[in-house]
């Protein structure tokens, strides 16, 4: 059933138009024979009557009208799969790149996969520590969560991504761990770091890297992701590992497909971007979870930089809409010299709630982080009245809620890259922020848990 | 003529995601199924130009290619209605996910047909006519328990009518005749179960005007903006504002007696959630399992898209069934913007010529007939008695605007036709205050014909004293402008208890934890405790400002913190606690200057 044609009729971006085909189907895979030799991989993007459009994941340059051959294989994009992967370095189609052997694979998967039946699904609540307190404390992310970090140029997302990868661990019951890197367009620089830390901390040897770096053809960062989670499915589902999956950076991603939709002229959405991206995207990061009686998970860190800071631009926005929370960085407090520069106000895990509490973290859990925020958005609104009015215009209590706020940012968020706290840590020490307050201001609390915790300091000895 | 009815085949000659073009597609109509290529993929056809028919495909198109069958069906996209819905859990063009998972493993294969309703189980059908009774289009033949909380009514099809020559009793399947009628054209064998088309709204007699309020247990809306039986409502907001919980919370606690909720587009763990929490959650009023009064259909983001498009018709049309039936059912769609986007996505695929924002012309009509299948009606049967009855079917839609910007054109295309407006703001949700509904933009048009519903439901005042709190909550907005402009000291000592009594209201009776257990539902009762405990303390408060009190000290009452902890007691609990704190708000504020 293998075909090959010599009638290309047209070359645009990315995209390839053959003619006087038959029997090609949509989405299959393609390979493209240049006259210089050298050979492409091509995906069916649209086909009608004889004619296919393709597109090809390592650049049309030297593609030619007359000489270049198009084979279509009858297949959809396969990935070798193997129990030998961790520890390796692919390309974003899954072909080695660091120098060692092919793998033999156990089996060959689409990377397209399929949707998992949510009646298959199990809900995450297995409490994952990362050892940072803005994530455990505030944020507390679970197994089988896509968690992502939105961030922007100039901000530690990698820094923090690593710690993440370095620290998380899932109190009590260990059972196997990898990590499965899906990098789309970052620079050779960014991945020399995460290896190099990978190595470092010993990770490396439980990690599968797929790398597409910057200088590397755009329209393969279209395949990236789903190699990379063909991969974590098949460690996860498979082979019983719980995986931990970090996709950096999704705006390459997005503009990559931003580049072939308008290559195919279709009506732009919003930016430029196509009215399917939320769709595209959620085909990835709905990859992610737990299924009923599988040993195995996948848990989900995507990283976005969000162009201008702007979290309502698209790449950001239909991520937040389809990931289930956000970690947000500030670039405010990233000047302030606070690191990690998480803003929690605007953070968000939605799992958290399962995830925590009796058995997990701690019963008072869920009330010490609702009365936290509570806190600390009263005293980021006493800092604007602050700057506005000037101290003397604040109430004792707002004066109370600024302090909390300054000693929150400095002694909660700003922990350090290289501190790993436990959860007990995390929890007692909100506790010890709290003390700051009469009971009267907590009213977030049950009175079981502030009668066990809270103990007022108030403001004797503290002195302004 | 050629009389076969489905080998009929067409051939493929396009293939662009969702969208198939065949070709030799003769006879087809709008809306009809088709089974596309070998593998027998479910479509339906969206356009139609000569022999050529455009197909929007409800799985996915990889591997197909010109030259592919496609075989008519000859019907429109319809669902299977009967006993069996309830409980079930459904993908978008009703296909039992449990069953597909029993099939084909834990991820979604294509091609597998799976019928929707059990053909195997016996129903005990007891009969509610007799031979000889004249029947028509609705009526109800008998009855069949469904769950404990449900009897499903086993109604006639429309479109028959006539004498019941025969009706039987006893256990069925769905697929056994239970009766017959003898209707102009024949004698018609009805079974339990009968098939509707998805696109096209059940009939009823005739609407009537809402005049009862849904009643949610969540005090923002009941108290505020609240919602009637056969009403309309949606809830936009930009993520993490909370518009799922909300959803969530209606599902739970709504006294609906049949809830269908539609996961369209969203989050795969999200279904997985409720599915895996409303078997264990109690109706407050039944003390039943929720999951017997509930109906699911997910079409998570990464399902296909087409079938994500049709997932609201399907859920509409088994919320109409029974609605049918006399029950006030409730249906929620989270989230429409999804839909709109599957919309938006085949659209652009046809290549229509685009409204606004890319999405097609034909947006806001599409969303207005969506809604308008809402209403209170009095239903198309009549009862075993002959008797009218009256069914409901309230309709509540969460919209994702992008970037929360209400401007987008599926927020505005549903505020055309929603009567009320849960508006939800991310300031609310990054200081964990939720529901983060704000008080000061959404609105409910049912406000003035519920009043005598709800003054019957909770108390004398409640109406009144929720117009007093909703004043003051306004005016703590207009001074929080002054207050950044000049300070908090500059305010006089009535604008200074203003605003303690609206961050009162606000942190102790607006805010609502819905993961706390007893917090999560709070009956009418008890939310007109709370509210008058507030009201209360503030005029109490005022009068003893009058009499010369130090508003300093006011703030500072104890009794503040107990109106604080009353959302914690339980309902059993909550009227004596109510009265203590009353009886507190009058010692505290009680004589003369201090």
């Amino acid at each position: 059933m293998i075909r090959e044609y010599q009638t290309v009729v047209s070359v645009a971006g990315p995209l390839v138009l053959v003619e006087g085909v038959s029997g090609v189907k949509y989405q299959e895979l393609v390979r493209l024979s240049l006259p210089s030799g050298e050979s492409r991989r091509g995906q069916v993007l649209e086909v009608e009557g004889d004619r296919a459009l393709v597109q090809v994941f390592e650049g049309t340059s030297g593609i030619d009208v007359p000489e270049t051959k198009v084979r279509f294989l009858a297949r959809g994009i396969m990935v070798g799969l193997s129990p030998e992967m961790p520890g390796r370095v692919f390309d974003g189609l899954g072909r080695p790149r660091d120098g060692g052997p092919e793998i033999i694979p156990e089996r060959e998967a689409d990377i397209y996969g399929a949707p998992i039946n949510p009646y298959a699904r199990e809900y995450p609540d297995e409490f994952i520590q990362t050892g940072v307190s803005a994530i455990d404390g505030l944020n507390t992310m679970v197994r089988g969560q896509k968690l992502p970090l939105f961030s922007a140029s100039g901000l530690p997302h990698n820094r923090l991504a690593a710690q993440v990868v370095r620290q998380a661990q899932v109190p009590g019951a260990e059972s196997g761990f990898a990590v499965v890197f899906g990098a789309m367009g970052i620079t050779y620089e960014e991945a020399e770091y995460f290896i190099r830390d990978f190595t470092e901390s010993g990770a490396l040897e439980r990690t599968v890297l797929f790398l597409n770096l910057a200088d590397e053809p755009a329209i393969e960062r279209i395949a990236t992701p789903r190699t990379a989670l063909t991969c974590a499915e098949y460690l996860a589902f498979e082979q019983g590992l719980h995986v931990l999956v970090v996709l950096t950076d999704m705006t390459n991603y997005c503009e990559a497909l931003r580049e072939i939709s308008a290559a195919r002229k279709e009506i732009p959405g919003r930016r430029g971007f196509p009215g399917y991206l939320y769709t595209d995207l959620s085909s990835l990061y709905e990859r992610c979870g737990r299924i009923k009686g599988k040993p195995g998970s996948i848990t989900m860190m995507p990283v976005l930089t969000m162009p201008e800071d702007d979290k309502t631009h698209p790449i950001p926005d239909l991520t937040g809409y389809i990931t289930e929370g956000q970690i947000i960085l500030s670039r405010a407090m990233h000047r302030r010299g606070i690191a990690p520069p998480i803003d929690v106000l605007p953070s968000l895990s939605r799992l958290k709630d399962k995830g925590i509490g009796e058995g997990k973290t701690r019963a008072d859990h869920a009330d010490l982080f609702n009365q936290l925020y509570a806190c600390y958005a009263r005293g980021k609104e006493a800092e604007e009245l602050e700057v506005i009015l000037g101290s003397a215009a604040l109430s004792e209590m707002d004066r109370r809620y600024l302090r909390f706020a300054h000693d929150f940012e400095k002694r909660y968020i700003a922990q350090g890259e290289q501190e790993n706290r436990s959860v007990t840590e995390t929890l007692d020490l909100g506790w010890e922020l709290l003390a700051i307050f009469p009971r009267s201001e907590l009213k977030r609390v049950r009175d079981a848990w502030l009668d066990k915790y809270h103990k007022e300091r108030g403001q004797g000895g503290e002195g302004e | 003529m050629s009389s076969d009815k489905s080998s009929q085949s067409g051939l493929v000659v396009k293939v662009s995601g969702p969208l198939v073009v065949a070709e030799k597609m003769s006879g087809a109509k709008m809306y009809d199924v088709v089974r596309v290529g070998t593998q027998n993929l479910l479509g339906e056809v969206i356009s139609l130009a000569g022999e050529r028919a455009s197909i929007q495909v409800y799985e996915e198109t990889g591997g197909i290619g010109p030259g592919d069958p496609v075989t008519q069906t000859r019907e429109p996209l319809s669902v299977e209605l009967g006993p069996g819905l309830i409980g079930s859990f459904y993908d978008g063009v009703q296909r039992p996910l449990d069953a597909l998972q029993a099939e084909a493993g834990d991820f979604i294969t294509r091609g597998i047909d799976v019928p929707a309703l059990d053909r195997k189980k016996r129903w005990e059908f007891k009969p509610l006519r007799k031979a000889g009774d004249k029947v028509g289009p609705g009526d109800w033949l008998g009855e069949v328990e469904e769950t404990v909380l449900v009897r499903h009514r086993v109604m006639v099809p429309p479109g028959v009518e006539g004498e019941l020559v025969r009706i039987e009793s006893g256990g069925f399947t769905i697929d056994e005749t239970v009766a017959v009628v003898k209707t102009e054209s024949g004698e018609r064998e009805l079974k339990m179960a009968q098939r509707w088309p998805v696109r096209r709204p059940r009939p009823h007699r005739r609407k009537l005007p809402p005049d009862e309020p849904l009643v949610t247990g969540q005090r923002i809306i009941d108290a505020f903006f609240p919602i009637a039986r056969g009403g309309t409502a949606c809830v936009p907001g930009p993520f993490g504002s909370g518009k799922t919980v909300i959803q969530h919370q209606f599902a739970k606690w709504s006294d609906a007696e049949i809830i269908v909720f539609v996961g369209c587009g969203e989050r795969g763990n999200e279904m997985t959630d409720v599915l895996l929490e409303f078997p264990k959650l109690l109706d407050p009023k039944s003390g039943e399992p929720l999951m017997k009064r509930t109906v699911l259909v997910a079409n998570t983001s990464n399902m296909p898209v087409a079938a994500r498009e049709a997932s609201v018709y399907t859920g509409i049309t088994l919320a109409e069934y029974y609605r049918d039936m006399g029950y006030s059912v409730a249906i929620q769609a989270d989230s429409t913007s999804r839909w709109a986007e599957a919309m938006r996505e085949i659209s652009g695929r046809l290549e229509e010529m685009p409204g606004e924002e890319g999405y097609p012309a034909y947006l806001a009509s599409r969303v207005a007939e969506f809604y308008e299948r809402a209403g209170r009606v009095v239903c198309l049967g009549t009862g075993p008695d002959g008797k009218e009855q009256e069914g409901a079917l309230s309709v509540v839609g969460s919209v994702s605007p992008p970037g929360g910007d209400l401007n987008d054109p599926v927020v505005q295309a549903t505020l055309r036709v929603v009567k009320v407006f849960w508006s939800l703001e991310d300031r609310l949700a990054f200081q964990r205050h939720f529901p983060a509904i704000s008080w000061l933009n959404s609105y409910s048009l049912y406000s003035e014909t519920l009043r005598a519903a709800l003054v019957r439901l909770a108390d004398e005042e409640f109406v009144s004293d929720a117009a007093e709190a909703m004043g003051l909550l306004e005016k703590e907005a207009e001074l929080e402008e002054i207050v950044r402009l000049v300070g908090r000291d500059s305010l006089s000592a009535g604008d200074r208890l203003v605003l303690e009594v609206a961050r009162s209201l606000r942190e102790d009776f607006l805010h609502q934890n819905a993961f706390h257990e007893v917090d999560t539902y709070t009956s009418m009762k008890k939310q007109a405790l709370m509210l008058d405990a507030i009201l209360q303390f503030y005029r109490q408060a005022r009068a003893a400002l009058d009499r010369g009190r130090d508003i300093a000290d006011i703030e500072q009452l104890a009794v503040r913190e107990r109106i604080g902890r009353l959302k914690y007691l339980t309902e059993e609990e909550a009227e004596a606690g109510a009265a203590r704190v009353r009886e507190e708000i009058e010692q505290q504020l009680a004589g003369g200057e201090k």
